[in-house]
């Protein structure tokens, strides 16, 4: 069991409005691809859920957001891309700390691995099939003869 | 609080640890292993939940200082280009490898004479094989026989399977004429010794729930306490004690509670990495070694070796593995042996990596851009899910003086102990074999039908290989311990981990560390009657 220093403490809501925005701006939603955005309610609460951890530095990330994107609430979908870019342009550490965040949440919702042909489920216990392969590709190396350095 | 003393004291139940463990077993003397973590439970292992991938970046990283569990001790890393990677708990990196395992070869032992850089080890091949086939036989070693990069040597077990992305990498490596073959790994394919087989999990770097992956809390360990060896986790040594007469007489620990406590023993052996060992080495100072145990001459903590690694992956147009299956499957040793007309001296191996999680893939493609932000992440993100794959270039690192392990000032561990600090610059001839590493990779990925190929080097993270920082020799002025492990200067002193290697050949050192600990172990065992003279 992990034994790292969580807290009970969390976003403000209207930083989270904003992170839920920049989330959903980020990855959103397709109805081509029947993936839901990463602005999901159930995908952003496991987001903020194991930002546990890094709330510090997602709280500092947030805040330099802010400041990069004063009026991102009230953007266009366009002006928020924008935004998004720049803010990862002038902190990418900031940026990729919220991407990592995204990442882990959203690739793991069994909605978003079913889509992509994904079994939904831990590896543990089932495992997967992974072909044997064609072993007579082996037959030009033995072909080639011993390689190693003789002392 | 003083304990009953104990004839052998181990620290460390790692690689090392557990085969000098099992090995000394028979002996019947008291024998115990201080571990500073716990026991593995693999029920907890992240493949055991959707959450694997997070996992595999939070409590189970490779790195310590992100990890950060109360059983781990920071590393002041910043004055390295590569940060270390370890594991704290019963199994130790072994936990945590992918089980690739390769054995050095002949011309590994003897760089100074072949190739006039480094030195040459005080054993050779000849002197571990038999090691090597006892170590094999413990942890179960799958691959295939024949392999034309080496001397004969026995599998037992099938190898890996390819998969595509196996092929795909083989078919490029022969597009090219050049040599490759199934890894040796340390994977059960098969039911081995009350384990089960590998069942594809692919999550073999944070554990393996299935218990097919051979790390030695579920291969040597059981063997080794069903022989009468005591093993205590939580146990965190401060500091090796000695006597007026430059004997050993113990250790200084913390046990899970914190309390100082005392452990006197006849033989301490050191089997912590080759950062742990130096560490707690030059933290041990008294009257008769100021500047740290066993080590009048300065070495201790010098030499450092990583193996500089580079990272190369192509994307294709048809499905690879993805995550799914062990992490490696083939290696290549085309590039091993020296060829000044390459522009560097030594050589590299490439271990295939097989793919990437969903979770990775859309983090890696989103930091560099191929994967842009809006609603082209769907399309982008598909054009890379299970089509990566590539391998890594294990750079054989030379060793120098000036890289070293030393005691930060300030830096602690949650004990008070003082940490190690890492001084590690990359030398001329790594930076040439990365990038000629990098560019052969590429050339097979290219023949390989990759649609573009991209690649790290060196690899940031990849300290996974730890060596060189208490080194083996016959003369005391240019080496720690002897030609069978033994201390120069404290002659109740052992040292059987990476800290051992005189040069880092260019293959994950696991199998050698083992083979190693046991070579110690038998000279140990036949010296009984007179170890210490």
């Amino acid at each position: 069991m992990s034994d790292l220093i969580g807290s009970d403490r969390s976003l403000s809501s209207e930083t989270q409005e904003t992170l839920a925005t920049l989330v959903g701006t980020i990855i959103p939603a397709s109805t081509a691809h029947g993936v839901p955005g990463a602005d999901d309610p159930a995908i952003f609460a496991d987001l903020m859920a194991s930002a546990g951890s890094v709330l510090e530095f997602l709280e500092e990330a947030m805040r330099g957001f802010a400041a990069c994107a004063p009026t991102f609430s009230s953007a266009s979908e366009a002006e928020r891309l924008a935004a998004a870019e720049a803010f990862r342009a002038a902190e990418p550490e900031a940026m990729g700390l919220i991407l990592s965040l995204i990442s882990q949440a959203y690739y793991r919702d069994p909605r978003v691995l079913e889509a992509l042909g994904t079994p939904a489920r831990p590896p543990f216990p089932e495992g997967y099939e992974v072909p044997a392969g064609d072993w007579s590709l082996l037959d030009p190396v033995k072909a080639r003869g011993p390689i190693w350095r003789e002392t | 609080m003083a304990e009953e003393p104990v004839d052998v004291l181990i620290i460390g139940a790692g690689a090392a640890g557990a085969a000098m463990a099992w090995s000394l077993a028979e002996t019947k003397m008291r024998i115990v292993c201080f571990e500073q973590g716990d026991w593995m439970n693999p029920a907890d292992y992240p493949s055991t939940g959707l959450d694997w991938e997070a996992r595999a970046m939070g409590d189970y990283s490779f790195s310590p200082n992100r990890r950060r569990a109360s059983a781990d001790y920071p590393i002041n890393d910043d004055d390295s280009p590569i940060k270390i990677a370890n594991f704290n708990g019963v199994g130790g990196g072994t936990v945590m490898y992918a089980g690739h395992y390769p054995r050095f070869h002949p011309s590994d032992f003897r760089v100074a004479s072949l190739d006039g850089v480094g030195d040459d080890w005080p054993i050779d091949y000849d002197t571990l094989a038999p090691y090597y086939d006892e170590n094999d036989r413990v942890m179960g070693v799958s691959g295939l026989e024949g392999d034309p990069a080496y001397p004969p040597k026995a599998s037992l077990l099938p190898p890996l399977p390819l998969g595509r992305a196996g092929e795909t990498v083989a078919r490029g490596f022969n597009a090219r004429g050049w040599h490759w073959w199934p890894s040796d790994s340390a994977i059960a394919t098969a039911p081995y010794d009350g384990r089960d087989q590998c069942i594809n999990l692919g999550a073999c770097l944070s554990g393996c729930a299935q218990g097919a992956k051979a790390s030695t809390d579920i291969t040597y360990w059981p063997h080794a306490i069903r022989a009468g060896v005591e093993l205590r986790t939580r146990c965190r040594v401060r500091e090796i004690t000695v006597g007026d007469n430059d004997m050993a007489n113990g250790v200084i620990y913390y046990d899970a509670e914190g309390r100082e406590r005392f452990q006197a023993a006849e033989v301490v052996v050191l089997a912590s990495n080759g950062i742990g060992t130096p560490r707690i080495l030059l933290n041990s100072t008294s009257n008769q070694f100021p500047n740290g145990l066993a080590n009048r001459n300065d070495l201790v903590g010098r030499n450092l070796m990583f193996h500089p690694y580079a990272s190369i992956s192509g994307v294709f147009a048809e499905p690879q593995d993805g995550s799914q299956g062990p992490v490696d499957c083939l290696w290549s040793q085309e590039f091993y042996e020296t060829d000044l007309s390459r522009g560097f001296v030594r050589g590299y191996t490439y271990e295939m990596t097989r793919g990437r999680g969903a979770v990775h893939t859309a983090l890696a493609g989103m930091a560099t851009g191929r994967i842009p932000f809006g609603a082209g992440h769907h399309d982008a993100y598909r054009a890379l899910h299970n089509r990566i794959t590539g391998m890594v270039a294990i750079c054989e690192d030379l060793p120098e003086l000036h890289n070293r392990v030393t005691i930060d000032p300030v830096l602690k561990d949650p004990d008070g102990i003082p940490a190690p600090k890492i001084s590690y610059t990359l030398s001329q001839n790594s930076r040439d074999m990365l990038a000629h590493a990098v560019a052969r990779a590429t050339e097979v990925l290219q023949a390989a039908g990759a649609l573009e190929v991209t690649s790290e080097a060196p690899l940031t993270v990849g300290g996974w290989h730890l060596m060189g920082t208490a080194r083996m020799g016959t003369d005391p002025e240019h080496s720690v311990v002897n030609e069978w492990g033994r201390s120069h200067d404290v002659k109740n002193l052992f040292v059987i981990d990476g800290s051992l290697f005189v040069t880092s050949a260019g293959v994950n050192p696991t199998r050698t560390i083992q083979a190693l600990a046991l070579y110690v172990a038998d000279q140990m065992k036949q010296r009984l009657a007179n170890l210490f003279d």
